[in-house]
């Protein structure tokens, strides 16, 4: 049994529609990365997992339930955690009062704690009383992982973890995907830049438009293939 | 020379009656970006129920003020709960008419249940008393205990929003709604929350209202003035800066009264155009907004 499905998902902004009819799974300690160009509805897929959009009861199944329009409190709370694009640190709290917020609906304690965060990331140890804006870039990126991980969610969602960094800081934060694995989340990776989502990712979903384009083991996927999946023919 | 320090005393204290007023609509604007055109309808009903409450029960004004606070708390938590939770969205007209409508509706009924006399809560002796401070100037015991109390609920607000759990989700919930909401905050929740904490703060507002003043149902709308005028003196968001906001009111209103009685509202108002004229978003404005 997948540990997420959704079946044939579709999403809408008002009367714009941006998914339509999403099939995909994800298996307990699997990592996808789901690729695609700017509007392709990638975001879109993820805010309706998290409950941030409406979507039918049945169209999303987490461990054997249906979720689909549950409020994204009670999903956090069963074990769906996302990193949002854009880092969306609460500017008015510290690093450590960031990290903290993130356990907030935690019913019992995980192996994710504040002094594990600081060992994954050892650079918000030094900046943990800093207010979460002074941060640079790749720390603010550190923070919200680790902001998701407090939680000690089954499913980590990572929403442009890549955006705007430098290539060393985003291939520090990459080396922290295996050791949050080894924990036992399974993790969907959401990258426009596919070359360090294809390298950890055991199977890529691309989408285009609100469908999905293309699926399979990165090993099997070749650059034109990608390509067209990506841009359309 | 002391009747002049007197009067800057007695502005003083006034102050911190409107930084009691302004703390509240602070809380609730901070929080949840709801204008709350009723909060000076709010405090006179609260003032209504404490006077209830002294009457009915026999107790001085300080101990029906503790007695009334779990029911305040309870009210505001289903004031936000059952009504204004619902007027919450993008749209920011909708609150505003939904309290403003509330606002003649409280109005309305306490003149109907109380009639337009004036009332008010009587402390007994300390009403009255005084305290030297020596030559010549003295402050009164209810005018001292306004301004410390103002002090203390805003240190008190404070320690709620940096020291506890709930004020981290007040806090977070006021940066960035939809990202709370991820950290399994349920942001009705915290906003029912925040208008109980709100009521309390209300509550203790319509204590000083009442101990120090007539009250009748219709001066709620000129308290909600001054509030206003107190938070955005003090910048949008800080609430030791409403202290200063409310401080600044309340000595531009006993000044500008010592000099003609007949100035005393008018002042106020021109210090507020004054702070606005040369610090436009308030004196101690909240990075970011």
């Amino acid at each position: 049994m997948a540990l997420l499905e959704t079946r044939r998902l579709t999403a809408f902004y008002g009367d714009f529609q941006a998914l339509y009819g999403i099939d995909l799974e994800l298996h307990e300690g699997e990592t996808l990365a789901i690729i695609g160009a700017n509007g392709a509805g990638k975001s879109t897929f993820l805010r309706s997992i998290t409950g941030l959009l409406p979507a039918p009861l049945r169209s999303i199944v987490f461990s054997g339930h249906p979720i689909g329009g549950l409020s994204p409190a009670e999903i956090v709370r069963l074990g769906i955690s996302l990193v949002p694009e854009g880092r969306r640190l609460f500017p008015s709290l510290s690093v450590e009062e960031n990290l903290k917020i993130g356990a907030y609906g935690l019913r019992a304690p995980g192996y994710w704690s504040l002094d594990r965060i600081y060992q994954l990331f050892p650079a918000l140890l030094e900046r943990r009383a800093a207010p979460s804006q002074t941060l640079s870039g790749g720390e603010q990126q550190m923070a919200a992982i680790g902001r998701a991980l407090m939680s000690n969610p089954r499913i980590l969602l990572c929403d442009e973890i890549s955006l705007g960094l430098a290539p060393i800081i985003i291939r520090r934060i990459y080396a922290s995907l295996p050791m949050i694995k080894a924990q036992g989340a399974s993790i969907i990776l959401v990258e426009q830049d596919i070359v360090q989502a294809l390298q950890v990712a055991d199977r890529v979903y691309c989408f285009q438009e609100g469908r999905m384009s293309l699926t399979g083991r990165p090993a099997d996927l070749d650059r034109e293939k990608i390509h067209t999946a990506y841009f359309g023919a | 020379m002391s009747g002049f320090i007197n009067t800057l005393l007695q502005g003083v204290m006034l102050g911190g009656l409107y930084a009691l007023f302004a703390a509240g609509l602070a809380l609730i604007f901070g929080i949840m970006r709801l204008v709350n055109l009723a909060h000076g309808d709010l405090i006179v009903l609260a003032a209504f129920v404490l006077l209830v409450t002294t009457q009915s029960l026999g107790l001085g004004p300080f101990l029906a003020t503790l007695l009334a606070m779990p029911l305040l708390f309870a009210f505001g938590y289903a004031l936000q709960h059952l009504l204004l939770n619902r007027t919450l969205g993008r749209d920011i007209m909708p609150p505003l008419l939904v309290t403003f409508g509330l606002s003649i509706i409280i109005q309305n009924g306490l003149l109907e249940v109380f009639s337009a006399d004036s009332q008010r809560l009587s402390a007994g002796v300390i009403e009255t008393d005084s305290i030297r401070l020596g030559a010549g100037i003295a402050v009164g015991t209810v005018q001292l205990f306004t301004l410390a109390s103002a002090v203390g609920v805003i240190f008190g607000l404070k320690l709620l929003f940096y020291r506890t759990e709930v004020g981290r989700a007040f806090r977070a919930t006021s940066d960035d709604p939809e990202i709370a909401q991820l950290m399994g905050i349920d942001n009705r929740h915290v906003f029912s929350l925040a208008m109980a904490v709100a009521m309390v703060v209300i509550g203790v507002s319509a204590l000083y209202l009442g101990m120090r003043a007539n009250f009748d149902p219709t001066i709620g709308p000129a308290r909600l003035l001054y509030a206003f005028e107190a938070v955005i003196i003090g910048g949008l968001g800080s609430f030791w800066g409403t202290l200063a906001g409310g401080i600044i009111i309340g000595v531009a209103q006993t000044v500008g009264g010592s000099i003609n009685p007949e100035w005393q509202i008018l002042t106020g108002h021109l210090a507020f155009l004054a702070v606005l004229v040369l610090r436009p978003r308030g004196l101690f404005p909240r990075a970011g907004d």
